[in-house]
């Protein structure tokens, strides 16, 4: 599992029916402390997560297709939980109450 | 699950059975500025799909699980044809195709 950011939504009018109806939200995967981290993904919302939200992100299949509730759906990346805070030894390093906007990283 | 650009077609006319009637594309993944990230690579196409069009993959095991055909030697499948994905105010759809 890791933590993320959402920055954006996804939408797919054709795609795997297992995906059908289902929101897809655009990820930036964050290190513990939350610094960016690997390329965008995109993941199956599981939890009613909007963008601005830090969530938790489980990216493994079998995991997947038990949240989807299909034992054959070909999916990996879903949000299964909002963050309220991190903390890295004894220090809050991300409070839900006190985040920023999240803001687009200047190329 | 990661967003990508198809860049081309792979036509394999000698294929694992299961696989003869899938096609095969090129995909290179996007990052969040809707730019080129990583290398490009090959991915069943589960959903029709063409050079230019910003689709969705998955990789790993769950692309042989898109196939008509479960139980194939597959690691990537495209998901999804992806027609508007926004991150700051931006369609990235459009960033992709620039």
């Amino acid at each position: 599992m890791f933590l993320a950011d959402v920055i954006g939504t996804v939408v797919s009018p054709v795609q795997t029916p297992i995906l059908d109806g289902r929101t897809l939200l655009l990820l930036r995967p964050l290190t513990p402390d939350g610094a960016p981290q690997g390329i965008a993904r995109i993941g199956i919302d599981n939890i009613g997560a909007g963008v601005g939200d830090r969530v938790l992100v489980v990216d493994e299949g079998n995991s997947g297709r038990q949240l989807i509730g299909d034992p054959n759906g070909p999916v990996k990346t879903i949000v299964l939980g909002i963050v309220d805070f991190v903390e890295i030894d004894g220090e809050h390093v991300y409070a839900e109450q006190r985040r920023g906007k999240v803001a687009r990283i200047t190329p | 699950m990661y967003l990508a650009r198809v860049i081309g077609r792979v036509v394999a006319t000698e294929a694992y059975p299961g696989l003869e009637a899938v096609p095969f594309q090129w995909i290179q993944p996007l990052d969040e500025e809707g730019q080129d990230s990583g290398q490009p690579l090959v991915a069943c196409a589960a959903i029709a799909s063409g050079p230019g069009d910003v689709v969705h993959f998955v990789d790993g095991r769950e692309g042989a699980l898109a196939c008509p055909e479960t139980f194939v030697p597959v690691d990537a499948a495209i998901i999804g044809y992806v027609e508007e994905a926004v991150a700051f105010g931006r369609n990235l759809v459009d960033e992709a195709r620039r």
